[in-house]
C-alpha cells in the first residue's frame, strides 16, 4: 500500500500555515539580523584566533576604537563581527585596521560600511528583482499550463523563501548580499522542481478521465508518486553540493550554503506537499460546482 | 552484433571533449576574472558633491572625474580597476588583488594642493586650472622624457608665460617644491611640456599634476573590503567542495542509473567546461553569487538526466525494448525539461533586468548555465546515450536502468 499523499493534504496546509505564522511572528518580534549590505552603519569582521566572550570583546573594542561598538557576534569558531551604528570615517577605518592588525595575529580585517540611502536602495532592488521574477514565472506558467498552476507554484515558492528567512531570523544569522544569492538559487530550484510535477499532472490529465474530485485526487496522487523517485534523487544531488559547500566551503560561505540547504530541502517538500495540493484543492472546487446543475 | 560506427561515434565525442578540455582547462580557469569576494579587494561607492557654490554635478564632470580616477589608479600600478558611473552623481570603484587598501583609498580621494608660483612666491595657478590629462611623453626630436600638461584657460596661461618668459615658475605640491622649470616660450594654446630627468620621474610628475584636479568633493557612501587571503581561502575551499560534491554525485548517479548515469556525468563535465570557457571568453567576472548559480546549474543539469533516466525506466516497465525505451524516454521527458528551463531562464532575465550588482551577477551566470545545460545535458548527453545504445555494445538492459532480467548478468 502506498501512502495517499493527496488525501491528507489538509494536514500539510495546517502545518505549513503554522510554520508560516511562526515565521512571521519570529520576524516581527526578533527582527532580521541585517548585514551592512542592507543596514546603514559599519561592520568589522576579523579573526580573533582564539575563543572569546562576545560582550567582553565589545567593551574592549569600544575602548580601543574610541567610539561605541554596538555588538560583537561570533562567526564560525574564532571570527568576530563587530557592528557600529554609524558609518565610520576613513580615518576611523584606518585606525581600526591598524589596531586589529597589531593586536591580533592574522586578524584579516574586513571592513564594510554603508550609507542609509544606499542600504535602502539595495534592499528594495533585491526585493523588486524577486517580485518581477515571480511575475514572469506566473505569466509563463499561466500560458503554458494554466493560471492555477502558476499561482499554486508561486505560493509554494514564497513559502520556501519565508521558511528560510524566518529560520535565519530565529538563528540570528546575518542576512547579507550572499543570502540574496542563496534565495535566488532557492527560488530557481523550487520552481524547477514544481514544474516537473505539474508537468506530470498535465500529461496525466490527457490520459485520465476526470469526472469527480476523487478522480482528480487520484490523478495528482499518481503523478506525485510517479515523479517521487526523481524528486528525491534530484534533491539528493543538490543536497550533496550544498552540503559539501557547508561542510568544507569555508566560513565565508557558511551562511550561504546553510540557506541553500534549508531552502533546497524545503523546496522539494513544498513542491510535493504544497504546490500540487493547492492546485488539487483549487481545481477540485471547479469540479464540484457544475454537479448540482447536472443533477 | 556490435555496430562499430556508432561505438566509434560515441568514443569520438568523449575523446574530442577530453582532448580539448584536459590541455586547456587550467589556462581557462586561471584567466577567469574573479570578483572581489573571491580574490580580495575593495569596493567603494562615492557620491560627488559640488566644491563651490553654483557648481553642479553634470555628466561631463562625472566623466572627467571618472577619467581622473582611472588615471590615478593606472599610475599606481593596480591592475584592472573597475570604475563605473552609477546614476547621476555616483562613481563606484572596485579594485581587486593584493595592495594596501588604506593607501589606495587615500590615493583615490586626496585633493592635494598643487600650485604654480612665480619667483617671488606668489601663486599664479593651482591644480584646478589644469585639465586632468597630464601625461608622460617624449620629445619628438631628442627622445628626452617630458610631461605634457594642458591648462583650461589658454589665455590666462599665455599671460603667465608672457610675463615670466625666461624665469622660473616653480611647481609645489602640499607646500613642497616638486620642480622648478623655466618658461622657454610663450604658449598660446594652453599646451605645455615640462622636461624631466627620467621616464619614471615623468610618470610620477604626471601623477602629481593629475591628482590636484578633481572637480568635485567625493563622499564615500558605501564601502566593503575583503582581505585577499580570505578571498583566496574562500575560493580554494569552494573549489574543493565542488570537487567532492562532483565525486559524490557521480558515484550516486552511476550506482542508481548505471550507464545513463555515467553518460550524464561525462555531460556534466562538459557542462562545467563549457560554462567556465564562456565565462572566460565573455570576460564575465566570477563572483560568489555567480558560483551559487553554478551550484544550481549543476543540480539542474543532473536533474535533466535524472528526469529522462526515470522516463526510460518507466518505458522498460511497460516492456519496451532498449532502443525504443531510450528514444521514448528522451522524447517524453522533453516537454518537462523545456518548461522547467524556460521558466528558469525567464526568471534569470528578469533578475538581470531589475537587479543590481550581486543579483545581476547571479542572473548572468544562471542564464549561461541554463544554456550550457541545454547543449550538454540535453543535446550531447542524449546523442551519446543513443550512440551507445545503437552500438549494441551492451545488450543487457539492466545496464540502462531496466529491472533485473531473468538470467541476465548483473
Amino acid at each position: 500500500m502506498r501512502f495517499d499523499i493527496v488525501k491528507n493534504r489538509k494536514w500539510y496546509f495546517i502545518i505549513s500555515a503554522l510554520i508560516a505564522a511562526a515565521g512571521i511572528l519570529i520576524m516581527l518580534t526578533m527582527g532580521l539580523n541585517l548585514g551592512t549590505d542592507f543596514e546603514a552603519g559599519s561592520r568589522v569582521q576579523f579573526t580573533v584566533g582564539q575563543a572569546f566572550v562576545e560582550d567582553e570583546l565589545r567593551d574592549e573594542l569600544t575602548e580601543a576604537f574610541g567610539f561605541e561598538v554596538d555588538s560583537v557576534q561570533k562567526a564560525g569558531e574564532t571570527d568576530a563581527i563587530a557592528r557600529i551604528a554609524h558609518k565610520i570615517t576613513e580615518a576611523e577605518e584606518a585606525h581600526i585596521n591598524d589596531y586589529l592588525s597589531k593586536t591580533y595575529e592574522n586578524a584579516k580585517p574586513q571592513i564594510s560600511s554603508v550609507d542609509p540611502i544606499v542600504a535602502r536602495e539595495l534592499a528594495s532592488k533585491a526585493i523588486w528583482a524577486i517580485i518581477w521574477a515571480s511575475v514572469g514565472i506566473i505569466l509563463y506558467m499561466a500560458v503554458r499550463f494554466e493560471y492555477r498552476f502558476a499561482i499554486s507554484g508561486v505560493i509554494s515558492v514564497l513559502q520556501v523563501v519565508l521558511v528560510v528567512v524566518s529560520l535565519f531570523a530565529l538563528l540570528r544569522l546575518e542576512i547579507d548580499i550572499s543570502f540574496i544569492a542563496a534565495v535566488l538559487t532557492i527560488v530557481g530550484y523550487s520552481i524547477h522542481d514544481t514544474i516537473v510535477i505539474f508537468d506530470r499532472i498535465r500529461e496525466n490529465l490527457k490520459h485520465y478521465k476526470v469526472k469527480t474530485t476523487e478522480d482528480l485526487e487520484n490523478l495528482v496522487n499518481d503523478s506525485v508518486w510517479q515523479t517521487m523517485t526523481r524528486s528525491i534523487n534530484t534533491v539528493l544531488t543538490v543536497v550533496f553540493s550544498a552540503g559539501m559547500l557547508y561542510l568544507i566551503g569555508g566560513d565565508a560561505i557558511k551562511n550561504f550554503s546553510l540557506a541553500l540547504l534549508i531552502g533546497l530541502v524545503t523546496g522539494a517538500y513544498s513542491s510535493i506537499f504544497i504546490a500540487s495540493q493547492i492546485w488539487v484543492s483549487w481545481k477540485g472546487r471547479e469540479l464540484k460546482k457544475p454537479k448540482p446543475t447536472q443533477a | 552484433m556490435i555496430k562499430w560506427s556508432r561505438l566509434l561515434g560515441f568514443l569520438l565525442i568523449v575523446a574530442l571533449f577530453f582532448g580539448l578540455a584536459v590541455p586547456t582547462y587550467n589556462k581557462i580557469w586561471s584567466e577567469i576574472t574573479l570578483g572581489l569576494d573571491l580574490q580580495g579587494g575593495f569596493d567603494v561607492l562615492y557620491e560627488l558633491e559640488p566644491k563651490k557654490p553654483g557648481q553642479v554635478v553634470d555628466m561631463e564632470g562625472l566623466i572627467a572625474t571618472k577619467d581622473a580616477i582611472e588615471r590615478r589608479v593606472d599610475e599606481s600600478g593596480i591592475s584592472e580597476p573597475i570604475i563605473q558611473i552609477e546614476g547621476t552623481d555616483r562613481i563606484r570603484v572596485q579594485m581587486a588583488g593584493v595592495f594596501s587598501q588604506e593607501e589606495a583609498k587615500k590615493m583615490l580621494v586626496q585633493s592635494p594642493k598643487l600650485e604654480f608660483k612665480n619667483p617671488e612666491g606668489e601663486v599664479l595657478a593651482t591644480g584646478e586650472d589644469l585639465k586632468s590629462n597630464a601625461k608622460f611623453v617624449t620629445d619628438p626630436n631628442t627622445n628626452a622624457p617630458q610631461v605634457a600638461v594642458e591648462f583650461k584657460d589658454a589665455a590666462e596661461f599665455k599671460k603667465i608665460t608672457e610675463q615670466y618668459l625666461g624665469q622660473i615658475v616653480s611647481i609645489w605640491l602640499d607646500d613642497k617644491v616638486l620642480q622648478e622649470p623655466v618658461i622657454q616660450s610663450v604658449i598660446h594654446d594652453g599646451n605645455a611640456v615640462i622636461s624631466q630627468t627620467s621616464a619614471d620621474d615623468a610618470r610620477a610628475m604626471a601623477k602629481y599634476l593629475n591628482s590636484g584636479t578633481l572637480e568635485y568633493k567625493m563622499n564615500e557612501i558605501s564601502s566593503f573590503s575583503v582581505s585577499p587571503t580570505l578571498g583566496e581561502e574562500a575560493l580554494v575551499k569552494t573549489l574543493w567542495a565542488g570537487l567532492y560534491s562532483f565525486i559524490l554525485i557521480a558515484a550516486f548517479m552511476v550506482i542508481v542509473y548505471r550507464l545513463p548515469g555515467l553518460v550524464a556525468m561525462i555531460a556534466l563535465l562538459m557542462y562545467a567546461y563549457l560554462l567556465f570557457a564562456t565565462v572566460r571568453y565573455m570576460g564575465i567576472v566570477l563572483t560568489l553569487p555567480g558560483l551559487a548559480a553554478l551550484v544550481l546549474g549543476v543540480g539542474m543539469a543532473v536533474d535533466v538526466n535524472i528526469i529522462s533516466a526515470e522516463r526510460m525506466k518507466d518505458e522498460f516497465r511497460m516492456g519496451k525494448s532498449l532502443l525504443s525505451a531510450t528514444i521514448m524516454g528522451q522524447k517524453r521527458s522533453m516537454p518537462t525539461i523545456i518548461d522547467a528551463n524556460i521558466t528558469s531562464i525567464i526568471a534569470g532575465f528578469l533578475m538581470y533586468w531589475f537587479g543590481t550588482g550581486a543579483i545581476k551577477s547571479f542572473a548572468v551566470a544562471h542564464i549561461i548555465s541554463v544554456l550550457a545545460t541545454f547543449i550538454t545535458a540535453v543535446l550531447i548527453s542524449r546523442l551519446m546515450l543513443q550512440l551507445l545504445v545503437r552500438s549494441n555494445l551492451i545488450k543487457n538492459n539492466w545496464w540502462y536502468g531496466a529491472p533485473k532480467q531473468k538470467g541476465g548478468a548483473a
